[in-house]
């Protein structure tokens, strides 16, 4: 059968562990002399009364809230400019366009430089300008921003390819028709082009909000979730809980709060895709 | 609008694109800045500014970046080969043949778009550690080989082959396998093509789960090597850390900035589906 490899693969590497994930987060975390016992809910009223956990779901939903409108609006707005006629478009398609191929730690990296105290380009441009020195990343009040501004300069221009895919794919009598009509540029963007593009706009949605959960990588360079857990995110904290202080049935607990998460937005997508995509 | 208003919101307009492109360059034009100079002019922009490639040489020596690339190189091309053997398959099946369950099997590959492996790290940890393939390139590639969406792509792409064209393939002999070999596969060239960049780019760039399934030298790729490379407590020089870098991103950027056209239109190609 020529599904069988395929098939043996995603049941061990997705289906079984997401299974077993669940089954895991019963039990009390083994160890060599200490076999796990089965514990019912215990880790998951443990995980309600842990402080982290609620900052942590805090943490991801601003990161979420920070990084989608704004991403996709940017993303946006560079599509339609790299779709119109500008003086050298190749070079700006390029320049938006190179943070997608860039791993995560490489930038985070560069980024790290920018923000670093004293000798970070941001404090040194400050210190030019006559205002003193802060410590971006170790303030808990501007420690998240900083992720988010990253996040969406990574992510941004990745957004752009489906909406120019889209744009590309709109027929220009359409433009044609809307000048003949006398509309204006900006009518005929909002309610020709914006209307139009609305499943790519929903398609980058879900991608933006699986990027939300699933992008954390910057987080071991910048901060490692500090400080004091205000710049940490769902999944960076059950590496920390799985590895680091290896409570596996308790990252268990957490993997289910993120794969529930996910399967919530599965659903949100399946019903509100099949409503709005028909005319396709 | 008269002529002239329209010429100067072209010009205002191109202007802001330019800037946007200026910002988002920013960036890496300063991580060559500071690869490529000395340290004291790390955030002095003097352009006379004396040029250097002592940076690299040092974090060349400093870590093991020849082993990383070789790494990172091995399990992005055995990644690559089995997804493409893989999802030929798999989405073979799912386009042209019929059988019970179908849509349901269907539906719960694509589960694997949404819970990507990243996710369960703590079980398939677990699991890798069972089949003692911790520690080794296959453990960190393994998750990835049947990709949900390759299968996706590869099976958009064959329902769109003519069925005469694989009729005339039945009729001269040929069987289900040599009609995929012969038909199918050259017909989808550009889907393997747009695919391979998005699976490379992906997987050269992927960090969380290599960094959990490996704990030496000789099995991290590039990019857990550069993350403790420049970890802070490393106490790593600024310009070093980004020369290794730009080392770590060189052979993807460089043909990115080559194929340019290429990787947008394959990322595009990709993206319609």
């Amino acid at each position: 059968m020529l599904l069988t490899p395929a098939a043996i693969l995603l049941i061990a590497f997705t289906y079984y562990p997401a299974v077993a994930t669940l089954g895991q987060s019963f039990f009390s975390a083994g160890t060599a002399l200490k076999p796990s016992v089965f514990v019912g809910v215990e880790n998951y009223s443990f995980m309600l009364d842990d402080e982290v956990f609620w900052q942590v779901l805090k943490n991801n939903l601003w990161y979420a809230v920070g990084t989608i409108p704004a991403s996709i609006a940017i993303a946006l707005l560079m599509a339609v400019w790299v779709n119109g006629k500008l003086p050298l478009r190749g070079f700006i398609r390029m320049s938006y366009f190179t943070p997608t191929v860039l791993p995560m730690i490489a930038v985070a990296n560069i980024w790290l430089f920018f923000y670093t105290p004293q000798i970070g380009l941001i404090d040194q441009v400050a210190g030019v300008l006559g205002l003193t020195t802060y410590n971006w990343l170790g303030d808990p009040d501007t420690v998240l921003t900083c992720i988010i501004v990253m996040t969406i300069w990574k992510e941004a221009g990745f957004f752009m390819i489906f909406y120019l895919a889209a744009l590309q794919s709109l027929p220009p009598e359409l433009e044609e028709a809307a000048k003949l009509e006398g509309a204006g540029r900006w009518y005929y963007f909002r309610r020709v082009v914006f209307p139009l593009l609305m499943p790519t706009t929903l398609f980058v949605l879900i991608n933006a909000i699986i990027n939300s959960f699933k992008l954390v990588d910057q987080l071991f360079i910048l901060t490692k979730g500090g400080p004091d857990n205000a710049s940490s995110l769902l999944l960076y904290y059950i590496y920390e809980v799985a590895f680091s202080f290896f409570d596996q049935a308790y990252a268990s607990t957490l993997t289910v709060v993120l794969l529930v998460s996910l399967a919530v937005i599965a659903i949100g997508q399946f019903v509100f895709l099949d409503k709005r995509i028909h005319y396709r | 609008m008269t002529r002239r208003a329209v010429s100067i919101r072209d010009g205002v307009e191109a202007g802001a694109a330019w800037l946007l492109a200026a910002i988002w360059l920013l960036p890496l034009l300063y991580a060559f800045w500071s690869a490529f100079h000395p340290s004291e002019y790390a955030v002095r922009f003097e352009l006379l500014a004396p040029l250097t490639l002592d940076n690299f040489r040092e974090a060349w020596s400093q870590a093991p970046f020849a082993r990383y690339y070789l790494n990172t190189f091995l399990l992005v091309t055995s990644i690559l080969a089995a997804q493409f053997v893989l999802c030929t398959l798999a989405a073979y099946a799912f386009a042209r043949f019929e059988f019970r369950g179908q849509n349901i099997a269907f539906a719960l590959v694509l589960v694997q778009l949404m819970i990507m492996p990243e996710v369960l790290i703590v079980e398939n940890y677990r699991t890798m550690s069972q089949l003692d393939l911790v520690d080794t390139i296959t453990g960190i590639g393994l998750p990835y080989m049947a990709s949900a969406f390759g299968i996706f792509l590869l099976r958009q792409t064959f329902k769109t082959v003519p069925k005469e064209l694989e009729e005339a393939a039945r009729v001269e002999g040929c069987n289900a396998l040599q009609i995929l070999w012969k038909v199918y596969v050259p017909l989808a060239r550009p889907t393997y093509i747009a695919y391979g960049l998005v699976s490379v780019s992906y997987h050269w760039n992927n960090f969380l789960w290599p960094l959990v399934i490996t704990n030496s030298v000789t099995t991290r790729p590039l990019t857990v090597g550069l993350a403790i490379f420049g970890a802070p407590e490393s106490g790593v020089e600024w310009p070093i850390i980004t020369a290794g870098t730009l080392l770590a991103v060189a052979p993807l950027l460089i043909a990115f900035l080559l194929f340019q056209r290429q990787f947008v239109q394959s990322f595009m190609h990709a993206g319609i589906k």
